[in-house]
């Protein structure tokens, strides 16, 4: 694996953020700049330079550069104590005051994450009481998610989080066997839109009671990481809840003084200033 | 008693072992000295799915307590930190931590590589990288990096090891500046120590 100048990789995000106005600048630097090592190895760029070139002259290729710098590694009911939580407690509290529950998934990936909450919906009878926006920036990820198709052999892991997350139905309900992939049901995410959008770039555009953000804001550095926050906090309804990563942190954030710890083990915190 | 080329320039230490060093790693904690000044990194392999249960067994043995750093937590002098289950540990420029759920690296997530290569990459020749018995080859190209950049490198003498392929890996991989057993290890850190005012 080459080692790469800072220098060269401030140059490659300059050019797409010109060329494309995606904003790479912030991003936590060394496994950002493992990802680019990568990919210099897998398309046999002899430098930056060469790879600088091919993104800024095809838009074609820059898409498959997306999907390789984006980490989309997720699963369903990653971290099972956190999904029983939410069927305990968080989602509970909301129901007490709202009719409907409006949810956000930022940073989405394939969707897993957001089938395990429309499982979890379902079976507390509430999913038609529920709008859910999966968001992501990575365009080929999203078509993954959309079409709800997974890998036969991830099912073993996704299987075993829904077991400890003690579901009331059996997670092979929710899908059906095609050779080595499994087709999700398509009534399960009946209710929510699946959206391109980017956090950095991107607009305020809607307010939610509940946003995941989960394993995102850990590819940022600390200046991202904040401004990305505000901007959560404007996207959600006073005491609205937000969940982030089990090993993510608000407290260095600016901004992390307009939240409370719900539970800090699963990591919710619940928005008290505008 | 080994005499080791030592000097109060080192910032970091950090160690890479599987499961099967656990033995080691609990022997190593439990008898530092309690104020020990540096930090000390540990990646660990260890099973992704468990959460709990890990840290605090290290920690019950430990003369110090042993935590799991959040995402962008900076690294403090005289703390003992090991990589969380499920996630890779990056050390980033201005030292602090930073985590990734980034895919598999020889077939392991913490992988010993990453922490170790990022590590060299900022403290270059800082830092002391110790690698301990395991059974796969993940943390010998970190070790490598580890000597490129002028740090030091330690293995577990493969003789005294479980399992050696892990620091075998290493020794054929780049320069070794000491193959020790556990206890040598722990004289090791206690020279070192006592070079820190
Ligand atoms: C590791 S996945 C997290 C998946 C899921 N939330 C989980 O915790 O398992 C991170 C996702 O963040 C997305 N992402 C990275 N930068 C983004 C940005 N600026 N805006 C929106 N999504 C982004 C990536 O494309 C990737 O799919």
């Amino acid at each position: 694996m080459q080692e790469i100048e800072i220098a060269n990789l401030r140059k490659l995000t300059e050019v797409v953020k010109a060329t494309y106005n995606y904003d790479f600048t912030n991003y936590a630097m060394s496994s950002f700049k493992r990802r680019i090592s990568r990919v210099l190895d897998l398309f046999n760029f002899q430098s930056v330079d060469a790879l600088i070139a091919k993104v800024e002259s095809d838009p074609k290729f820059f898409e498959t550069f997306v999907q390789e710098i984006t980490v989309n590694v997720t699963e369903m009911f990653r971290d099972p104590s956190f999904w029983r939580l939410l069927r305990e407690d968080i989602v509970p509290n909301l129901l007490l005051n709202h009719s409907s529950i409006n949810i956000w998934h930022a940073g989405c990936s394939s969707g897993e994450e957001v089938y395990s909450m429309c499982m979890l919906l379902n079976e507390m009878g509430i999913l038609d009481k529920s709008k859910i926006i999966a968001t992501d920036l990575d365009k080929g990820i999203l078509e993954k998610a959309r079409s709800g198709r997974y890998k036969l052999k991830n099912m073993e892991l996704h299987e075993k989080n829904y077991i400890r997350f003690q579901g009331t139905h059996s997670i092979k309900d929710y899908y059906t066997i095609k050779g080595d992939e499994i087709q999700m049901n398509p009534e399960l995410v009946r209710n929510v839109s699946w959206r391109e959008h980017d956090l950095v770039n991107g607009p305020v555009f809607n307010k939610f009671d509940l946003v995941l953000c989960r394993n995102v804001m850990i590819y940022f550095n600390q200046n991202l990481q904040n401004e990305v926050l505000k901007k959560i906090h404007e996207s959600m309804f006073k005491y609205g809840y937000l969940a982030i990563g089990s090993k993510e942190s608000l407290i260095w954030c600016e901004i992390a003084n307009k939240f409370i710890v719900v539970n800090n083990e699963e990591k919710i915190y619940k928005k008290i200033k505008e | 008693m080994k005499k080791y080329d030592l000097s109060d320039k080192y910032k970091a230490i950090v160690i890479g072992g599987s499961a099967g060093s656990f033995q080691g790693v609990v022997k190593i904690l439990s008898n530092i000295p309690e104020n020990f000044k540096l930090p000390i990194i540990m990646c660990l392999h260890r099973l992704k799915h468990v959460r709990n249960g890990f840290v605090e067994a290290l920690s019950i043995k430990s003369v110090k307590p042993v935590h799991e750093p959040f995402d962008k937590e900076s690294i403090k002098r005289g703390r003992v930190y090991l990589a969380p289950a499920n996630y890779h540990l990056h050390i980033e420029l201005g030292h602090t931590f930073a985590l990734s759920t980034d895919r598999l690296e020889n077939n392991s997530r913490p992988a010993i590589d990453i922490t170790l290569e990022t590590a060299a990459y900022v403290y270059k020749e800082k830092l002391i990288g110790i690698l301990l018995s395991g059974a796969n080859r993940d943390g010998a190209k970190g070790m490598k990096r580890i000597k490129d950049r002028g740090g030091m490198t330690i293995i577990q003498d493969p003789s005294t090891c479980m399992i050696d392929t892990m620091p075998t890996a290493a020794k054929n991989l780049t320069e070794i500046d000491y193959s020790l057993d556990v206890d040598e290890i722990i004289n090791f850190l206690k020279q070192l120590d006592s070079q820190y005012k």
